[in-house]
């Protein structure tokens, strides 16, 4: 690593961006297992409406949260162009469905900011922080708020 | 591992484990009244194991318990003590503590002293044994006696062999001196030894001289034995030099020679630093089977030789015959017979190889053949007793020179082939890490998915069903379902691990709670998949512990109500069509309803004005929060209640349902799929969705008719099947994937049976297939679902939920008493 | 001298131990699990010296003396009897049974290999 990329090390976190409901929202990159295309998934009865169903990912089953029903934004339609971006969190893997995946971005973390207490619309409580790229506001997502409630009967 | 110490003592503790599991079988015989002595070996030897590989890994804490616990069940063994049921308690106990103890080693923890104490002083007390000394388990030298007067009856019956060993040389002397050999006891006086030690009388301050003088005369049963006093006196000389002088004055003649019999005695004189405590170990194994004198060597360094020599000869209680064929013997050490032997072999001179003439045997056994030898000495041709009985058969005998290739190794007992680092090991078995075996779980159902998939594919190409891709196919798949099971069943094991460690539950939770309780158990041998016996502890031991606590009246109340004192509590395990059905029962009061109802309206559970059935209300204990105990004992009551219990069942694909009969007593009932990974289901298609369920669920599947159909209400329908009602179900609409139907009639339905014998009818929009599906679990990755068992991977890829009927009916009923006083669920 | 040992012992643990102790003093272990097994193993081999247990199912330690001292071809081989006690009555009952020495269990392998010369060579 030179000194020109040091930046991008301790000080900084690679961050996922991504696009849904027409918004752009990243997750860090450390979460991120893998990035696929939508597939049919099988939905769950009595299912928290954001909770789109399983789909099978080698043999295993992966929840599949629909991103822009969970952040309260505008339904994009279920198309073949959907992406789903594989999260693990704390050994719990979920499928994130979202409309386009856009970039890899190194923000160094002091040009993150918290954000305004303001904003009081619903996808408020599921952004971790805020930060400025290239003139366009990405939310960095709090996965652990997006993820379904686990460990209980999800009714 | 490459420590191969370390590898035992993991197999150590593995072997532990089964060790208890017999000790545990063998008190439970014993508690049931068998008094078979194979019975107490059974425990006795348990404990006996255990003890000894605990006192090779040197831990001392279960040595100590283990030899106490075994002293007792030596008096048992030994008809000293006749145990009650109190002492099969306190065994029991004993062998719960073991237990511990053996696991605390293992995990390098640590048993206190308060719990193992009390009841190693109970278990004195009671089989009467006070505390030993600590053994010195090391070798302890053996309290020598000297049975002088023996000495009499070692007189042989005349004629026959002698015994191999005339004499011996000094090792280590490095001078070429001949060897004492001795020719007649009666000059035993003059058996000072010779070369090695100089002797100056005239200054014994000059030579101070350590060592011992052994006289020693074996008795005939010194043979018989075993022993060999050749090797002994070679392990005397690993002390230091020695010499020996072998006195033949009572060698009969020869014609009356016996040749089991010893005629033969020694004065060995070794001079050495070592105590005398290291010369009396040398002789451990012979004390009793000779006549031994171990006397320091005066510090003159001359032995103190008289004193043997003098009670050997006065002893004797008969003349012997005169020794006139002395002359004849050969003095050559080596005795051989033969002439092609070098004669006389002197001392050799490195101590650590055996020197001692190597004597191949003469062609012909000895006794029969002596021949005049040309020098006269003591030493007597030979066969060592082991020789001479090795001679019958074989032309040589082993010889006790050392030597590279072992001349007098009967070449036919080396047997190298097969012996040969190959420790003979009957019913192997191989110890495998369980992850692997989790590996091959996996990748068999995914063969299983693979399988599926490959069919569909051939279905979907329009193959005829009797083209030879499809028979293969056929085949594949049978050998694939084999091979599932095959892998299963490396999987299960016993429940019997299981039930074991339930009776220590009810042992040490009756006496928390000062009940007398006997636990039965049946079906230990029932095999169940591992993970399911670990996962069904906790639950099952807080069912047990219920059960003494709360299933059982006190003694008093028992015999009130004209019951035995003691309670019993029953535990069993059995296959019942493709499940395994566990149950707890004891034969206690069976529930209170009124009690619990009263407490479920008290805890806001249900409406103060709810109308339950008593099964209703049975049920009400498994809801979250609910605690029966009026007081809360010491046992249960700490948080966890059956709601717990319940949701770990569920965890694992059972079901847990109770009857309870008044004065009688309760039983619960678990019922658990066979294995975790595999359950041959029905694929049923409902509106878009392709669901499994589970083929022992469903009784029969049936069209439905307008004759079948009765309207209860608006929307429940009931279906009349043989004269019975059923309630009718539409998947679709309770799923929540469709409306309910306008109508039911022509509608597919499947009668599902429940575990309770209720039964339900599941209306659904087509089947597809029958066929076994991997089970996939939900709750790691998303949560419980209800109605929902878990999920699988279809032949296309994709996933089909498992649906738990039984949960679904439970749902929809408990739906349809919402319009009824509904239990709320609380927390 | 290398020794053709058989070992006779019900617990794996002291087998396995045997084993190690045996063949790292360069002795050729035979093992078996109880007297029966012993027998078994004496009809295939014939051992310099036979270590056994004495408390084994089937066939114990006793029984298993008695019956290779009875045998005619076996009747001499020494026989060394493992036993954690070093209680005087029961090395004197495996005397009487025919055990030439006996090794007080847990044995230091230093002293097996030395009583094991004492008695075999």
């Amino acid at each position: 690593m030179t000194d020109n990329e040091k930046q991008t090390d301790s000080t900084s976190i690679e961050l996922l961006s991504f696009r849904v409901g027409g918004q752009d929202y990243s997750v860090d990159i450390m979460s991120v297992r893998e990035i696929r295309g939508s597939a049919k998934a099988t939905s769950l009865p009595h299912a928290p409406f954001f909770v789109k169903g399983v789909i099978n990912l080698r043999g295993t089953v992966l929840p599949i949260i629909d991103l822009s029903a969970r952040l309260g934004l505008q339904t994009g339609e279920d198309t073949e162009r959907n992406v789903i971006i594989v999260v693990d969190l704390g050994g719990r893997t979920a499928g994130l469905m979202v409309d386009a995946v856009s970039d890899i971005l190194a923000i160094p973390t002091e040009e993150m900011q918290p954000p305004p207490d303001l904003a009081a619309d619903e996808a408020r409580t599921f952004v971790s922080a805020l930060t400025i790229v290239d003139g366009r506001m990405i939310r960095i997502l709090d996965l652990e708020a997006v993820m379904p409630p686990q460990g209980e009967e999800v009714a | 591992m490459s420590d191969p110490m370390a590898e035992i003592r993991a197999s150590f503790f593995i072997e532990c484990e089964e060790l208890l599991e017999s000790l545990q079988d063998g008190l439970q015989m014993m508690d049931d009244g068998d008094t078979d002595s194979e019975t107490i070996n059974i425990v006795f030897r348990a404990v006996h194991s255990i003890k000894g590989g605990a006192g090779a890994f040197g831990l001392d804490d279960l040595v100590h318990f283990a030899h106490r616990f075994e002293t007792a069940m030596d008096e048992v063994r030994a008809g000293r003590f006749h145990p009650d049921g109190e002492a099969i308690r306190l065994f029991f106990t004993c062998a719960d503590i073991l237990g511990d103890l053996v696991r605390a080693a293992r995990d390098e923890g640590e048993v206190p002293s308060d719990v193992t104490d009390p009841v190693l002083a109970k278990l004195e007390k009671l089989v009467g044994v006070e505390e030993e000394e600590e053994e010195d388990l090391d070798f302890t030298p053996a309290t020598l006696s000297l049975d002088l007067g023996g000495l009499g009856g070692d007189l042989p019956d005349l004629g026959g062999d002698l015994p191999d060993l005339s004499a011996l040389p000094a090792t280590g002397a490095e001078d070429d001196d001949a060897l004492p050999l001795m020719a007649d006891s009666a000059e035993l006086t003059a058996a000072a030894p010779i070369g090695t030690e100089p002797l100056d009388i005239g200054a014994p301050e000059a030579v101070v001289a350590k060592g011992f003088t052994v006289f020693f005369k074996p008795e005939d049963t010194l043979y018989a034995s075993g022993n060999e006093p050749l090797y002994l006196f070679r392990a005397l000389r690993d002390l230091g030099d020695i010499s020996v002088v072998a006195h033949c004055g009572d060698l009969p003649a020869l014609d009356t020679l016996d040749p089991d019999t010893g005629h033969l005695s020694w004065t060995v004189t070794v001079h050495t630093e070592e105590p005398e405590l290291a010369v009396r170990e040398v002789f451990e194994f012979v004390d009793g089977l000779c006549q031994l004198d171990i006397t320091p060597l005066k510090e003159t360094g001359a032995p103190i030789a008289e004193a043997p020599a003098v009670t050997a000869a006065a002893e004797a209680p008969a003349p012997l015959p005169p020794l006139d064929f002395a002359a004849d013997l050969p003095s050559d050490l080596s005795s051989a017979p033969t002439a092609e032997l070098p004669p006389l072999t002197p001392a050799p001179t490195a101590p650590a190889t055996p020197e001692l003439a190597p004597a191949p045997l003469p062609e012909t056994p000895m006794a029969a053949e002596l021949q005049p030898m040309p020098e006269a000495a003591a030493a007597v041709p030979q066969p060592a007793p082991k020789a001479a009985a090795k001679a019958e058969e074989k032309p040589v005998v082993k010889p006790v020179a050392k030597s590279e290739d072992e001349p007098g190794k009967p070449a036919a007992s080396s047997a190298p082939a097969k012996a040969t680092g190959t420790p003979t090991q009957p019913r192997a078995t191989v110890r495998v890490d369980l992850e692997r075996i989790d590996r091959l779980v996996n990748l068999v159902g995914e063969l299983v998915i693979n399988q599926a998939m490959l069919s569909q594919s051939v279905t979907e190409a329009g193959l005829p069903p009797n083209s030879p891709v499809s028979t293969g196919l056929e085949e594949f798949l049978q050998l694939t379902r084999d091979i599932q099971e095959s892998v299963m069943m490396i999987r299960a094991q016993p429940i019997k691990s299981l039930f074991q460690r339930m009776g220590r539950i009810v042992r040490e939770s009756s006496a928390s709670v000062g009940k007398e309780v006997r636990l039965h158990t049946d079906g230990e041998n029932t095999e169940v998949d591992k993970t399911v016996i670990e996962r069904l502890a906790d639950p099952l031991t807080h069912m047990i512990r219920n059960a003494v606590d709360h299933g059982l009246e006190s003694p008093e109340k028992r015999l009130e109500a004209g019951k035995s004192r003691e309670g019993h509590v029953t535990l069993t395990a059995q296959h019942r069509s493709g499940r395994i059905v566990i149950e707890v029962s004891d034969d206690g009061a069976g529930i209170n309803r009124e009690r619990v109802k009263a407490k479920a309206i008290e805890n806001g559970l249900i409406p103060a004005d709810a109308q339950l059935s008593d099964s209703d209300i049975d049920n009400l204990l498994f809801l979250p929060g609910f605690s029966t105990a009026a007081e809360i004992s010491n046992l249960s009551g700490r948080g966890v209640g059956m709601d717990v219990v319940k949701s770990s069942i569920q965890a694992l694909g059972g079901r847990i349902s109770i009857t309870s009969q008044e004065g009688k007593g309760t039983t619960f009932s678990i019922s658990l799929p066979l294995t975790l990974a595999v359950l041959d289901g029905m694929v049923v298609r409902v509106d878009d969705e392709t669901l499994v369920v589970p083929l022992n669920a469903i009784l029969e599947t049936l069209t439905l008719t307008d004759n079948d159909l009765k309207a209860l209400g608006p929307e429940t329908h009931v279906v009349q099947i043989r004269g019975g009602f059923v309630p009718l179900l539409d998947l679709g609409a309770e799923l929540g994937y469709r409306q309910p139907l306008d109508s039911y009639v022509g509608g597919i339905v499947l009668l599902i049976g429940q575990e309770d014998g209720n039964r339900a009818a599941l209306v659904v929009d087509a089947i597809e297939d029958q066929r076994q599906v991997v089970i996939k679990g939900l709750e790691g990755s998303y949560g419980r679902v209800p109605g929902i068992a878990a999920a699988t991977i279809l032949g296309d890829g994709q996933i089909a939920l498992i649906l738990d009927p039984t949960d679904l009916v439970g749902q929809a009923s408990g739906r349809t008493r919402t319009r009824q006083p509904q239990p709320a669920l609380v927390g | 001298m290398s020794l053709e040992v058989l070992a006779v012992d019900d617990s794996r643990t002291m087998r396995d131990m045997l084993n190690l102790a045996l063949s790292s003093a360069g002795f050729t272990a035979h093992l078996a699990e109880d007297g029966i097994h012993g027998l078994e193993v004496l009809d295939d081999i014939e051992p310099d010296v036979i270590i056994t247990d004495i408390n084994m199912p089937r066939m114990d330690g006793f029984g298993f003396i008695d019956a290779v001292r009875s045998e005619d071809k076996w009747s001499r081989i020494p026989i060394l009897v493992l036993t954690t006690e070093s209680a005087d009555e029961l090395k004197a009952k495996a005397r009487a049974a025919g055990a030439t020495g006996w090794i007080v269990k847990p044995f230091d392998p230093a002293k097996l290999v030395k009583a094991l010369q004492m008695v075999a060579g």
